[in-house]
């Protein structure tokens, strides 16, 4: 084995430990990113599939996979409902921190970037290795909360004190989790802005930038400048943990009738600012990306350019400002002022300009195109009123009268999971077969991609859709037997089972995208560098997949915009970035 | 494959990639101690006096729990520090790789004492049964000064792999080598603006 190292030292090849497992080539950690999310998308997904059996039959055994769980989770294969807690704060946080975020910031981000900007990789390689590398350790060490005894966290993704504080062990392994992720976030969002503002390839000024690489420099801000705080209350919260600081626990707490032995003198709503401090920029994190994968996906497919392409610029920028001053919007019933309130309520009614300017832009890049329906573009068209229900059944949450009603009902989960599930993951699943032949120089199936998407798109809306209406009849969120104790439930609890029903049907669903991700890696259809016959430079300036570490044979130049798409007077329908002809315009003698 | 701008600035933005980055980064940690300050001032505002009980004895101000020579004379401990980082990135300007030397050295070690006298203070506090989970205002304090410390360790690792191993890139690529301590200062300035207000804030105010 040394030996073998030492030989392939002389030849300058790279062995297969540094080219595959420590790779410091931003393409090979864009897929190993993908890969390890896509992993944890699919674990949090088999943790909600479980939950969902008990909401649908309260104390029933589960078949087929119940008997495999011990006495502490499951005696007799009956979920206890510590153990429901236990899914429903690991669902959340796996969803959120390690599946969607490393998605689309690092695999998407990673992969993409680069390429679409012209350079011959991230402007710290080594810290890319490194923020992969911590991600995965924070990754570990929330699953092997699970076998830690009391079990994985049970206080749910926001782990809000004094709950938090009191609660066993795994919640202790959650913030160490959390401090590995956030420390990984942070190098990924200096190495991110970095690369974009300083390896453009020459021409590439900001305003010919592609959509998608805004959208990644806004989200980058976001998590540079938001996570800091939450890592803050987390070294807060671990201090209360670990050496018994009250930073979080109010003088005369008392627990199970007992009054705690603590210092005092600590607020939980201190924690309930910081979090949200970070997790409202977070929802912009997990939406951001996704809109301008979509964005670039419908530019390409509709063979014109993005419609208002600056205001979607200005836009994106000025939501991620917005976004840092929104949070409390989440904290209505925590009994603040009225001024305060109507400063958060203000701040929220502005940050939807922003965002249905984002939404419109894209519906009306539609208009008068030649659509194809490539299997890319039907989930991006699928993303676009998805993110409809999911930002408008927000506007009631964010005033505070409905709010009170509404909040921490299953509305609340019905309206974050329309932004986020067949929002956010519909978006992701169109950049992975956008991509793909990037990646691979094959293109997915596009018969089991389209089955992929009707049976996908279907379940989701019969997932979320009640949701909407058991939360408006006022059903908590959070409750382990799905609300059979309370008559209120009562005429809209049989849409447990509906719920449950589309949700493994939906994991049905995915059967086609995982046999269809593996098999055409090296069985599906090869294909042309530039498949799509897009603009940007990742398509245009290398091969596909791009030759090695350094991507391009030549560093390209750019001599226009991203998407000129159809130009009156062009050869073809598309006119690549660095194309350096000058191009008659028909539109300009006239 | 070489990435561009390592050393040479770009042309259009002015900076190399690692002053970028290092900037970049400063901000995410104005953020992560304006987070603690934040804390600080939100408790603060809702105790009923400050700093209160602890160990059996109520303190009507801060400055008779904790010794405040002691942080005076830590504080100019780490402005020293700082100036001597500063020379020490002059000297290279000046191509004088002894005098980088020696003050780098100088740094590390004011680092070490700050340091030191910061463990004796700790010591003091926990014989005298002063321990995080006595009051907020202790809790407070520890956690600031802890995290603050933990700054300067690290600082001490980077200083000290420049002054040592790390110092043979002077004879490949002086550039890049004085490139990466002027980075390496910024963050030890940064480390040291953190105590210019923690120490105010903590022990003074």
């Amino acid at each position: 084995m040394a030996d073998s190292e030492k030989d392939h030292g002389h030849h300058h090849e790279e062995s297969f430990i540094r080219k595959y497992v420590f790779s410091t080539d931003h393409k090979v950690i864009g897929i190993q990113y993908g890969i390890t999310s896509l992993l944890f998308l699919l674990f949090g997904f088999v943790l909600m599939m479980m939950m969902r059996w008990q909401l649908a039959y309260p104390g029933e055994p589960m078949p087929l996979i119940g008997w495999m769980f011990g006495e502490s989770t499951m005696p007799d294969g009956v979920m206890l409902p510590e153990f429901y807690n236990q899914l429903g704060a690991m669902h959340g946080t796996i969803m959120v921190f390690l599946g969607i975020v490393p998605l689309a910031v690092g695999a998407f981000g990673n992969y993409v970037v680069p390429l679409q900007i012209g350079a011959p990789d991230m402007a710290f390689p080594k810290l890319n290795m490194a923020s992969y590398w911590v991600f995965f350790l924070g990754g570990v060490t929330m699953l092997i909360s699970f076998w830690v005894p009391g079990g994985a966290a049970k206080a749910g993704w926001t782990s809000y004190p004094p709950l938090a504080n009191i609660e066993t062990t795994g919640q202790t392994m959650w913030l160490i989790g959390m401090i590995f992720l956030i420390t990984s976030s942070l190098l990924g969002a200096v190495n991110f802005i970095t690369t974009i503002i300083q390896l453009r390839a020459p021409g590439l000024t900001f305003m010919r930038m592609p959509f998608f690489v805004w959208a990644q420099l806004v989200t980058s801000f976001l998590l540079l400048l938001a996570f800091p705080p939450l890592e803050a209350a987390g070294v807060l919260q671990l201090m209360d943990r670990v050496a018994d600081t009250s930073f979080f626990m109010p003088t005369g707490l008392v627990v199970s009738g007992e009054v705690m032995n603590l210092s005092g003198g600590g607020s939980p709503l201190l924690w309930q600012h910081l979090f949200w401090f970070l997790a409202h920029p977070e929802v912009y994190v997990l939406i951001l990306p996704a809109m301008g994968i979509v964005g670039e996906i419908i530019a390409n497919n509709t063979r014109k350019p993005l419609w208002g392409y600056k205001s979607l610029v200005y836009s994106v920028i000025f939501l991620g400002f917005m976004s840092f001053i929104v949070w409390a919007h989440h904290m209505y019933i925590t009994g603040m002022g009225t001024a305060i309130s109507t400063f958060f309520q203000l701040t929220t009614m502005i940050i939807s300009i922003p965002s249905v300017i984002i939404l419109s832009a894209l519906f009306l890049s539609l208009w008068g195109g030649s659509i194809r329906f490539t299997t890319p573009m039907l989930f991006a068209l699928g993303f676009l009123p998805m993110f409809g229900i999911g930002g408008l059944t927000g506007l009631p949450l964010g005033l505070a009268p409905p709010d009170i009603h509404l909040h921490d009902t299953y509305y609340v989960i019905g309206h974050f999971h329309y932004v986020v599930a067949p929002g956010t993951i519909i978006a992701m699943f169109a950049g992975i077969y956008y991509w793909y032949p990037k990646a691979t120089g094959r293109k997915m199936s596009d018969m089991l991609g389209k089955v992929h998407f009707w049976g996908t798109i279907i379940t989701m809306n019969g997932i979320f859709m009640p949701m909407f209406i058991q939360g408006m009849a006022g059903v908590s969120r959070r409750l382990y037997d799905g609300g059979q104790l309370y008559d209120l439930a009562e005429p809209v609890l049989h849409w447990n089972e509906f719920m449950s029903i589309s949700a493994w049907l939906l994991g049905l669903f995915q059967l086609p995208f995982i046999w269809n991700f593996f098999y055409s890696i090296k069985k599906g259809e090869k294909v042309d560098d530039n498949v799509w016959e897009a603009t940007t430079l990742e398509w245009t300036a290398t091969t596909s997949p791009p030759l090695g570490h350094g991507n391009f044979e030549v560093l390209p130049q750019v001599y226009r915009g991203p998407y000129e798409y159809s130009v009156p007077g062009a050869a073809s329908d598309f006119i690549p970035q660095n194309d350096p002809e000058e191009h008659q315009s028909v539109a300009e003698e006239a | 494959m070489d990435i561009p701008y390592t050393v040479e600035e770009r042309p259009d933005t002015g900076l190399n990639n690692a002053k970028l980055g290092i900037w970049l980064f400063l901000a995410s940690e104005v953020m992560l101690f304006g987070g603690l300050f934040s804390a600080y001032i939100f408790l603060r505002i809702g105790a009923p006096e400050w700093p209160g009980t602890m160990a059996g004895q109520t303190f009507a101000t801060s400055f008779e729990v904790l010794n405040v020579p002691i942080g005076t004379f830590n504080t100019f401990v780490l402005i020293a520090s700082s100036v001597t980082m500063v020379m020490s990135w002059a000297s290279l300007m000046m191509k004088d790789f002894k005098k980088y030397k020696l003050y780098m050295g100088l740094t590390i070690l004011l680092a070490l004492a700050f340091l030191v006298v910061k463990g004796f203070e700790y010591g003091g506090k926990f014989s005298a049964g002063m321990f995080p989970s006595e009051s907020t205002f202790l809790a407070i304090y520890f956690t600031l000064t802890g995290l603050h410390g933990l700054h300067v360790i690290g600082g001490i690792v980077v200083n000290a792999y420049f002054w040592g191993p790390g110092a043979k890139m002077w004879e490949t690529d002086p550039d890049r080598f004085t490139n990466r301590i002027e980075i390496a200062g910024l963050y030890w300035h940064f480390v040291d603006l953190v105590w210019i207000f923690l120490f105010p804030t903590i022990y003074l105010l």
